[in-house]
């Protein structure tokens, strides 16, 4: 096919394709093209050469801004999987996994969506810490979510006329299940990020020695964790393991009495502590906002 | 400011684009801008702080909604849960017209998050004006276009960029976003005269007109929005409203941002360009 008859969509494929392609380890637009063509080729076939740049040159522009934007929106996004595997293989993990998951939504903020998805299958770009870093990424991912979910109007507590009601909670709040104690080591990630901004480079290397002995001095520990957001900010809050139950039975749509045989079913709690747990947890979820009047219908 | 179809006749002045790190001095000082320009996709989500921040900024401020990924020129489509979004964002803010790129950046769903060239063929004025006509339908506010830098040219293009964009402009009928720098960073690309391309450009058609900084390298110009504007981008800019009259005008600055008062003061030295136009008139 002659480049003057090439169709709108073939080429618009194929440029994407070449900007796509992964750069060199000195980021640099690869001399091979995916299909094993010189890339200079490719480049030529479709693009104009100047007095300046070459087809190779030109292409090489988008390859390299391409490839910047998205490393940058996944390193902004995820820095306590970048703190938990370094940077070296964070750059490797984090080429590979956009290579494998390009993005498909038409904002960066998605872009991680299936990290948590993709790492699992591909857990030797983590090893040995991929449980770690696993638990990490699903907590960074809700921490994206919550940030700019809805927000429900609250439920108005008012003398039941159900009783055995069914409740929403706040789209806003998400419950995750983790094996390290993930929430403490972001909190400590981003405080010394903060500080690390206006520190010398002296501290802030002590600041990265230190991030590196607590990640390597991690402790497997169950948490039972609610990402929510109160002020517009997000945070972290723990529960026992009854009450993460008993939201994830609401959650699902069980009423009052299924969510709490869910949430109990094999809990060492005595019989006779379930009903003030039970009305200490609402009246916490109630002044935290987290049970919202029903979403109308869309 | 010549009120036209394609900015919903209205009189803007000088505004700038709505920034993370001037929230704090806009929400508290309350400084007078005619107009904010605020990037669409920041806020086409469900809610938390972005959303509560322009609802703030409405209640003060006239908004104008500038979008990055509607990619008019992408072969696909217009993505559907896009342009919902979208539309609900234009309900909240007002905005008398829509902007985005006369660009592409996506093929099959899969998106590159970048501005790319269009290649300048009659094909591709088709496909374009027919998308850009259906996000107008949609939306039903008008819809302008912008001109983007560009760094490659293509062996298939049959014409001109400015002539694309006339041709584009005509077939879809929609406005125009003249980015004056865009213009300058692509003519020192691709040595063409910057004046041409402002001369060519139909004056009637324009809503809006971007100004910006930019970066340059040894070989080429990249569109960087993290300077001041230069003397020949201004230059630019004085004869773009000397043929389409005091258009409303916004200054970008996206990268190394200063404090809001540097920002804005600079977006105020287009009121010099504009002082001289309505001097004549």
């Amino acid at each position: 096919m002659t480049v003057t008859a090439m169709k709108l969509a073939e080429i618009q494929s194929r440029m994407l394709d070449a900007i796509m392609h992964p750069l060199t380890s000195g980021y640099n637009t690869q001399q091979r093209a995916r299909d094993g063509r010189p890339m200079r080729d490719v480049a030529a076939e479709i693009i104009k050469p100047n007095n300046r740049l070459t087809s190779f040159e030109r292409l090489q522009i988008y390859n390299q801004s391409y490839w910047y934007r998205v490393l940058d929106a996944l390193e902004d996004d995820f820095p306590g999987l970048l703190a938990i595997v370094g940077r070296t293989r964070f750059n490797a993990l984090s080429k590979a996994y956009l290579t494998d998951c390009p993005s498909r939504s038409f904002t960066l903020r998605d872009l991680g969506s299936r990290l948590e998805e993709w790492l699992r299958a591909n857990p030797k770009y983590a090893a040995p810490r991929t449980k770690l870093a696993l638990d990490m990424v699903r907590l960074e991912w809700a921490e994206i979510e919550v940030f700019d979910a809805a927000e429900l109007p609250v439920l108005i507590p008012h003398p039941a006329s159900d009783p055995d009601p069914r409740f929403t909670l706040q789209p806003y709040v998400r419950l995750i299940e983790l094996h390290y104690p993930v929430d403490d080591l972001l909190v400590g990630i981003k405080a010394e990020m903060r500080e690390s901004e206006v520190a010398s480079n002296a501290v802030a290397t002590r600041a990265h020695h230190g991030r590196v002995r607590k990640i390597a001095n991690q402790k497997p520990q169950a948490i039972f964790l609610a990402v929510h957001r109160q002020d517009d900010s997000v945070y972290f809050k723990r529960m026992e393991r009854e009450a993460f139950r008993m939201l994830q039975a609401l959650r699902e749509g069980k009423q009052l009495s299924a969510a709490a045989e869910a949430a109990f079913s094999d809990s060492k709690t005595a019989e006779s502590k379930i009903p003030a747990l039970l009305q200490s947890w609402f009246e916490n979820w109630s002044s935290l906002g987290w049970l919202a009047q029903q979403a109308p219908a869309e | 400011m010549p009120a036209n179809r394609f900015n919903g006749f209205t009189d803007y002045g000088v505004g700038i684009g709505l920034r993370i790190p001037h929230y704090r001095h806009i929400l508290s000082r309350r400084p007078v801008v005619d107009w904010f320009e605020i990037i669409s996709e920041n806020f086409m989500i469900d809610g938390g702080r972005p959303l509560k921040v322009l609802d703030q900024i409405l209640e003060q401020y006239q908004v104008v909604q500038h979008g990055v990924s509607m990619y008019f020129g992408s072969p696909e489509r217009p993505n559907r849960e896009h342009l919902r979004r979208l539309k609900q964002l234009v309900k909240r803010t007002n905005t008398p017209w829509v902007t985005d790129h006369l660009c592409w950046g996506s093929v099959d769903g899969t998106y590159s998050h970048d501005l790319l060239p269009m290649p300048y063929t009659f094909e591709a004025v088709q496909h374009t004006a027919a998308k850009i006509r259906e996000v107008r339908d949609f939306l039903e506010v008008p819809v302008a276009v912008e001109n983007v830098s560009s760094y490659a040219e293509f062996h298939a293009s049959e014409m001109t960029e400015w002539e694309f964009l006339n041709e584009v402009a005509e077939k879809a009928d929609c406005g125009i976003l003249l980015d004056v720098n865009n213009i300058y960073v692509s003519s020192r690309n691709h040595s063409f005269d910057p004046f041409e391309y402002v001369n060519a450009v139909p004056a009637t058609r324009v809503a809006q007109i971007h100004i910006a900084g930019h970066s340059k390298f040894e070989k080429y110009i990249l569109d960087t929005h993290d300077h001041p504007v230069i003397d020949p981008v201004w230059a630019l800019y004085d004869r773009a409203i000397e043929r389409c009259g005091p258009t409303a005008t916004l200054l970008e600055w996206d990268a190394n941002i200063p404090s809001f008062d540097e920002v804005h003061n600079e977006a105020l030295k287009a009121n010099r360009y504009l002082a001289k136009v309505e001097a004549v008139r």
